[in-house]
Order: C-alpha cells, then sequence, then structure tokens
C-alpha cells in the first residue's frame, strides 16, 4: 500500500530511475547500451534491415536454448558444464541415425531427445542424490560426452559424404528433417531454429514461473535445508532441473546439426561458457534462488545482438572475443552495484 | 560545570551520540536518538525488534554513516569512515551472528586482517603467543592453534569477545550474546562482562531477556519506532515499566498459560535414540521415551547440545533413517525418514534457526508462508498466484504480522516479523503436532507474548505442542509437563505443579535420581 502511494508521489522520472535500478532495469540498460552501439556502427545501414535481425536471433538460437536450460540450474545455485559437450554428442547420434541409417526423423529425434535426458540424469544423480558438487560432477560429464562424441563418430565429422568400403566418397542426400530445420516459415520470415527456440523457452518459463517445481527450484537455491524441511522434494526437484538442462541442450545439438548438415564431435566447445553469461549477464545470480527466465531472455538477446553487431562490422574474431568479454565484465559489474 | 564537578564519576561519558538520525529511502529507522555511556557501566538498549538499536549499533560501528546528528568519543569527535576505523578507535562489536571463519584456527581468527608479519611472512609464533596473551586476559585458556569450529558454541562466543578486545577496546558493543549459549556459558560470560565493566570499559548490551537486564544493566535506554523513550539507572525502572516503555502499552503478566486440555495421545516415543553424527557415533538422543496429547504443551528442557533439538529432528524425519526405537503418532506407528512424510502426517516443525532452516530470505512472504503448502496450492502442478496471495494473507492475519506488503522479502523483516512468517508457513497446513524448537529466540518481548496467546489458542483447539526453550522462565511457564535431557538422555519427567528451576536445573547437569522416582509416582 505505502508503496503504491510512493511511487504515485515520485513521479514519471522517478519510477523510471527505480525501474532502472531493478535487476530488469539494468539488464535492459545493457541490452539499450548494445543495440546503441549497432545504431552508431550500422556497416552502412546493414543494421537497419530486417534480415540481419533475423540472422541475428537465428545465429542466437541454439545458445539461447542452452541458456534456457541453464537457466533452470543455475536457480538452483547448481551449474551445467556439459551442455557444449552434450550438444556435440547429440548432434553426432542424430546425424549418424539419419543420413547413415537413415532413420526417420520420428524416431530419431525422440532417441537424440533420450540421449541428452540420459547426459543430464547423470549429472543430476550425481549431484542431487550423491551430492557432488554441481561444478564437479558436470565438469566430469563434459569429458564423458565429450569423449562419447567422438567414440560415435569415429573422431570424424558424420556428414552425408559416406565413405564406401573401397575408401571412395560417396554422398547421400540431406535428410528432409535436416532441410525442414533449416529453413524458414511463417512466410519466409521466422527461421525454425527461432521459433524452436522460442518454444523451449517458453516452456521453460512456464516451468519456472508458473508450476510448482520452479517454485520448489527457487527455494532450493535460496535455502535448500528450508526447502528440505518444509517437505520439498529436493533430490527429484533438483535431478529434474539437470534432465531439463540434458534435454535443452540434445535439442540444441539437433538444430546444430541440421544447420551445419552434419554431427561434428567438436561442435559446442565454448558454448556452456556462452550460455552461462547470457544468464548470468541477463542477472541471475550464480548463488542460486534469484532471477529468472525473462532476465535470462535479455542476456540472451544482449550477447547475441553483441556478437552480430561486432560482425556485422567486420571486427575480426580477436577482437570480437576481447569485447565480448570486456562487456560481460561490465554488464555483471552495473548489476552487483545494485545489491 | 558545577554539576561536573560534583559527581566527577557519574559524568565521565566515554561516548556520546547526540541527536542521530538515519533514514534508509524513505523509512527513517532513526529519529533524534541520543545515547551515552559512562566508563565502567553496563547500558543495556532495550525496545522490541525493529526499534532501531541494530541501526544503532551500526553507526556506532562505523557500518552505517548517520544523516545527522553527532559522536564524541572520549571527547574528540567521532565518525568512524568505516569498520576497521571504528575497531582502531576502540569500539568493538560482538555481533549476534558469530564472525569467525569456522575452519581457520583461533590464532588466525583473532588476527584476521592485521596479521603479525616478519619480512611480509606471516609469524604464527608470535601470533600465537600473542592469541593466548589476549585469551588469558578474559579468563579463556585455550589451544590457539585448533580451529574455532572444534570449539562449542558458548566458547567461540567468548573467542568472538577476545578478538574484538585485542584492539584495547574502550567501547564494546555486545548484541545479543547469550542468544546461543546455555546456562553455564551464559554464566561465564556474565563474569568477564564484571572483568571488563571493572577496568573501565564503557558497555553496550542488547539483550531480550529480562533475567539478563535485571542482572547486569546500570542503565536501560529503551528505543521504541526509531525514537529514544527513555534512559534510567535500573534501580529507577522496575520491570513493568520497563515492558510498558518498550511496548507502548500495558502488557499484562508476561506468561499467560491456560490450563491444559490433554485429550487423547499424539505422540508416542518408546527409546528412541537418534544417530546424527552418524552410526558409528555415540547417539545424540538415547533412549528416550515421552508422549504428548493433545491441547497440552511439553517441555523439552535441558543444556544446549543435550540432544533437544537432534530428538525433534529425527522424528521429524531430517535425519533420514539415522534413528532407532519406536515413534507412533495417533497411535500409529511412524518412522519417518524424510521431512514430507512427517508432514503428510500432521507434524509441524519450527527449528532454532530460522535464518539457517526455516526461510528462504531472498523471496517473499507469500513465497516464504505458502513453501510447505505447495502441493495444495497448486493442483496438477500449476501454481495459482492469486490463491497463493490470499492463502498467505490468511495465515498471517491472525499472526499480527507487521509488514508493508506480502510481497517483501522476508530478509527485510525485523527477526519476530520473520518467525511469524515461519509459523504461519506451518500454520497453513493446520498440523496436529507442533515442534518448537527455540521460538522466541532473537524476538522481542511484545512479540514472545503474542506467540504465548497463539500457543494457548492452538493447544485450545487439540493442537499438541513440544517446545525447547532455553529461557528457564519460559520453559517452567508454558509447560504442562516438563522432560529434562541431559547427554542424550530423559533424565526427569516433570509436571507443571512439580518443576521448580532448581529441579529442571539438577536433571540437565545429570542429576537423574529424582527423576525415577518421578516417573515411577506418575505411571
Amino acid at each position: 500500500m505505502t508503496d503504491d502511494r510512493d511511487t504515485a508521489a515520485m513521479g514519471f522520472a522517478g519510477r523510471v530511475f527505480r525501474w532502472l535500478g531493478s535487476p530488469t532495469g539494468r539488464a535492459c540498460l545493457a541490452l539499450a547500451l548494445v543495440l546503441l552501439v549497432g545504431f552508431v556502427f550500422h556497416a552502412d545501414g546493414a543494421f537497419y534491415k530486417a534480415g540481419t535481425h533475423r540472422d541475428a536471433l537465428r545465429q542466437t538460437s541454439v545458445y539461447g536454448i542452452l541458456a534456457a536450460g541453464m537457466t533452470l540450474v543455475i536457480v538452483t545455485g547448481g551449474i551445467d558444464l556439459a551442455v557444449g559437450s552434450v550438444l556435440a554428442l547429440v548432434s553426432v547420434c542424430f546425424a549418424t541415425l539419419t543420413i547413415h541409417w537413415g532413420w526417420s526423423a520420428w524416431a530419431a529425434v525422440p532417441l537424440a531427445l533420450l540421449i541428452g535426458a540420459l547426459c543430464g540424469g547423470a549429472s543430476g544423480l550425481a549431484v542431487a542424490s550423491w551430492r557432488v558438487q554441481p561444478f564437479i560432477a558436470t565438469l566430469a560429464m563434459m569429458a564423458l560426452a565429450r569423449g562419447l562424441a567422438k567414440y560415435a563418430s569415429g573422431g570424424m565429422k558424420v556428414s552425408t559424404a559416406v565413405q564406401e568400403v573401397d575408401g571412395a566418397y560417396r554422398y547421400v542426400a540431406v535428410p528432409a528433417v535436416f532441410r525442414a530445420i533449416d529453413t524458414r516459415i511463417l512466410g519466409d520470415n521466422v527461421p525454425v531454429v527461432t521459433a524452436i527456440f522460442a518454444v523451449c523457452f517458453g516452456l521453460a518459463w512456464l516451468a519456472l514461473a508458473r508450476h510448482r517445481w520452479g517454485r520448489q527450484l527457487y527455494a532450493i537455491g535460496g535455502n535448500e535445508e528450508a526447502a528440505r524441511l518444509s517437505g520439498l522434494p529436493v533430490v527429484g526437484a533438483k535431478f529434474a532441473a539437470y534432465v531439463a538442462s540434458g534435454l535443452f541442450a540434445a535439442v540444441a545439438g539437433i538444430c546444430q546439426a541440421a544447420q551445419e548438415q552434419q554431427g561434428d564431435p567438436e561442435a559446442g566447445a565454448g558454448y556452456e561458457l556462452l550460455a552461462i553469461a547470457m544468464v548470468v549477464v541477463g542477472g541471475t545470480s550464480l548463488m542460486g534462488g534469484r532471477g529468472g527466465l525473462g532476465l535470462t531472455l535479455i542476456g540472451i538477446l544482449t550477447i547475441g545482438y553483441l556478437e552480430k553487431i561486432l560482425s556485422i562490422n567486420a571486427v575480426p574474431e580477436a577482437g570480437r572475443l576481447m569485447l565480448t568479454g570486456v562487456i560481460i565484465l561490465a554488464a555483471v559489474l552495473t548489476q552487483k552495484r545494485g545489491r | 560545570m558545577s554539576f561536573l564537578m560534583m559527581h566527577p564519576a557519574q559524568t565521565t561519558s566515554v561516548l556520546r551520540m547526540d541527536g542521530i538520525g538515519m533514514r534508509f529511502g524513505p523509512v527513517t529507522v532513526l529519529d533524534d536518538v541520543s545515547f551515552d555511556l559512562r566508563a565502567g557501566e553496563v547500558h543495556v538498549l532495550a525496545g522490541e525488534n525493529g526499534a532501531g538499536k541494530s541501526t544503532l549499533i551500526k553507526i556506532l560501528a562505523g557500518v552505517h554513516r548517520p544523516c545527522g546528528g553527532t559522536m564524541t568519543l572520549d571527547g574528540c569527535a567521532y565518525a568512524p569512515a568505516g569498520p576497521n576505523d571504528a575497531t582502531h578507535r576502540g569500539v568493538a562489536v560482538v555481533h549476534q551472528e558469530l564472525s569467525l571463519i569456522p575452519a581457520m584456527s583461533v590464532a588466525d581468527n583473532l588476527f584476521l586482517g592485521c596479521e603479525r608479519t616478519r619480512g611480509g611472512w606471516v609469524d604464527h609464533a608470535s601470533q600465537h603467543a600473542a592469541a593466548r596473551r589476549a585469551l588469558a586476559g578474559i579468563g579463556l585458556e585455550l589451544d590457539v592453534t585448533r580451529a574455532v569450529e572444534s570449539f562449542p558454541i558458548g566458547v567461540r562466543q567468548m573467542i568472538e569477545i577476545g578478538k574484538a578486545l585485542a584492539h584495547e577496546a574502550r567501547v564494546l558493543v555486545m548484541d545479543e550474546p547469550t542468544s546461543a549459549l546455555n546456562a553455564q556459558e551464559a554464566e561465564q560470560l556474565f563474569a568477564l562482562v564484571a572483568l571488563l565493566k571493572g577496568r573501565g570499559c564503557g558497555l553496550v548490551y542488547i539483550t531480550h531477556k529480562m533475567e539478563e537486564i535485571e542482572r547486569l544493566a546500570d542503565r536501560i535506554t529503551v528505543l521504541r519506532d526509531g525514537r529514544r523513550v527513555g534512559t534510567a539507572p535500573r534501580a529507577e525502572l522496575p520491570m513493568e515499566r520497563l515492558v510498558e516503555w518498550m511496548v507502548g502499552r500495558e502488557v499484562g503478566e508476561r506468561f499467560p498459560r491456560h490450563a491444559p486440555h490433554a485429550g487423547e495421545e499424539l505422540l508416542r516415543l518408546t527409546g528412541f535414540s537418534v544417530f546424527s553424527g552418524g552410526r558409528s557415533a555415540r547417539p545424540t538422543v538415547d533412549g528416550v521415551s515421552l508422549t504428548v496429547r493433545r491441547g497440552e504443551i511439553v517441555g523439552l528442557g535441558g543444556l544446549q547440545g543435550s540432544g533437544g533439538s537432534e530428538l525433534m529432528g529425527g522424528l521429524f524425519g531430517a535425519y533420514g533413517a539415522r534413528t532407532s526405537g519406536t515413534a507412533a503418532v495417533r497411535g500409529r506407528a511412524a518412522r519417518f525418514t524424510a521431512p514430507r512424510q512427517a508432514i503428510r502426517a500432521g507434524l509441524a516443525y519450527v527449528t532454532n534457526d530460522r535464518k539457517a532452516s526455516g526461510l528462504v530470505l531472498d523471496q517473499t512472504i507469500v513465497f516464504n508462508a505458502t513453501l510447505a503448502d505447495l502441493p495444495r496450492l497448486s493442483p496438477f502442478g500449476w501454481r495459482r498466484p492469486r490463491a497463493e496471495r490470499a492463502a498467505a494473507r490468511e495465515a498471517t492475519q491472525p499472526l499480527q504480522l507487521r509488514a508493508d506488503s506480502l510481497d517483501m522479502s522476508v530478509g527485510a523483516l525485523s527477526g519476530g516479523n520473520q518467525q511469524k512468517v515461519v509459523v504461519a508457513k506451518w500454520l497453513r497446513l493446520g498440523p496436529d503436532l507442533l515442534l518448537l524448537d527455540e521460538p522466541t529466540r532473537g524476538i522481542d518481548v511484545g512479540a514472545k507474548r503474542e506467540l504465548y496467546s497463539l500457543l494457548n489458542a492452538w493447544t485450545a483447539r487439540g493442537m499438541g505442542i513440544l517446545m525447547i526453550t532455553s529461557e528457564m522462565p519460559e520453559l517452567l511457564a508454558m509447560s504442562d509437563r516438563i522432560v529434562v535431557l541431559h547427554r542424550g538422555r530423559a533424565t526427569a519427567t516433570l509436571t507443571a505443579a512439580e518443576a521448580t528451576a532448581e529441579r529442571v536445573l539438577a536433571a540437565a547437569m545429570g542429576q537423574g535420581g529424582a527423576s525415577r522416582v518421578t516417573e515411577a509416582t506418575q505411571s
């Protein structure tokens, strides 16, 4: 009650100021700054073209899917370092199933998702039931999944160039599911991967903001002992968060395979760090219990646009990486000042 | 001036705070508060939770800078730039929450931030000697190379004081120093207070315990709603007046326990043991038998570490399967291995540390008050935010929770109001058996009395309550029966009529001879 009155008395400027001090406001400020850079360095008007934005969204979708799953884990106070490797494992398996073995998408997609869920489940089991520290448990899974990806592919990219017994290469057709994922829908406006990202994001948001499970994740991240003594299924809820992260990594792996038209066992290296950066730049606390998917979305857009703006301005990769590092640090520092 | 000449001893103020004001955003926390402290006196700072005591202390300790007013220390202007500055000027604060690093040695803790070095390297020998000297000065002899966590909490509190005094403090602030101590440890602390007083140190002492005020205070200053109500020598401020000053209204008798309405048996423990430290360690609760009936408050007495908290935790399933013996709830065997099972059977457990195990501090009142009731409030898994709000309002209203809005994070509430949120969380479930572990720890007189009335109302409705309290008057007055524990064993079961402070204490110290007679006469 008093809060409303105070806000009314403050007037418009006051309200804006207060909003800028909130986590959402701070995250939006970072995004606005990045967009401002885009307006200034628009690369001869390239920034004003719809195609650029569509491209930015498409390119960031795979990371975005990972970040959505990552948010669920980070809210519990955990972390999932394995998502990049799981993405590679799934993309290798998915490519093998569809290209080499000629499976239909209806069989290959569920199996690919199952592989992701199993990897996440293994991390979840270690973290929730055996009480291994999330950093260590998922670091182990990161190495394990990368090894599996290399084992499954024999260390080679799984592409449409299939090697015959005599050593000659034979080119097979790109599977229909690859082409379906790599197109655009809605009047050629929305890339399918972006639509997949939107669905994944929506599901994660529903779970965290509107489902009982989301409450449990926040409670675990905020005070695990209090959650346990309040009768919350701590072990199950945590386990499910890692399974979800693995599932999301599998979805990202399928998208990655379809876009590259191959399964690359080296794919996704470092993706987990970019996904974590997106979550953190959004303002979700690595300590757990604070933040949410709305913030993560802003973080995804901030980093996604940053990469795009640097690339349309033809900033070389070395400079791009350095600038990304600086901007992540700056964004997190502005958020810290509010606490 | 002539007054000064006539009573020199009484007017040598070590510390003066004049017209101190403090605002956090739009909220005025302190308004024109003045306070003075003389050398060699214990000045009790009293007031309900949220009255502004902690803020005043934080200003004194250099944590906050006041919005108005002046401070002088030994006659010189005093405006600390930060906690370190305050320490070096001779103002030491012993915090409510212990500020020691558990895994580090006593000596390392004592010299944290001001290590004794030789050529840049820590000089351990010199530190150990100096630490031993500093602790010997307050009558504490222990192995300073051992980790702080290996000492009981009472000793840790003393080490904390030793740390505060390592810098020749002129002013020592103690914020509820006995809240985690048992009777014996508290005695040691009081002796130390007397010692420091004799050395001419000025002590500011914050406490909610009336016995301590009566025993220790030379003068008392009462704060209420950020203002100073008054300052008076203890002799001129009888307890009733003091409480009236603090609460701003007459409170009536302190412990209004109604006659019990004992009904059917709710809980029966037979030979119940808890192995909270693992199966191989000595059981922390060893073969305890007790019963709780509907409408009854059973008090669990005993010194700190006697096993009461572990008994509750074990019964509630907090230690998994590390229990033995039999427990029956409403006549049915009940060996809970997870809190969820206990909750389903109608138990609720208010732990002794609301911050560590009761609340999710970052989250709102609504979040916390509905946490245990999520399954019912979210049919098919989907939450209904409106129903949650309504539920939180309904649960907190009878407790007279004081908060600006239900969307406030509970971390911003005062201790008493935080405790009410914990209680509200459990009341939502309509439990049959309520386990209360130190329910009044760190909450003010007014809130305590409100809680006592609630206990009466709940038992009148047929709830059974098992309660641990380290405050003897509370234990004696509110319990219908008292089970006293000593090192995990029940050494006495006393009815309200039989119970006296002496008998409870004797049993708590392990003199169980009398108790067997009592048990025999009861059965």
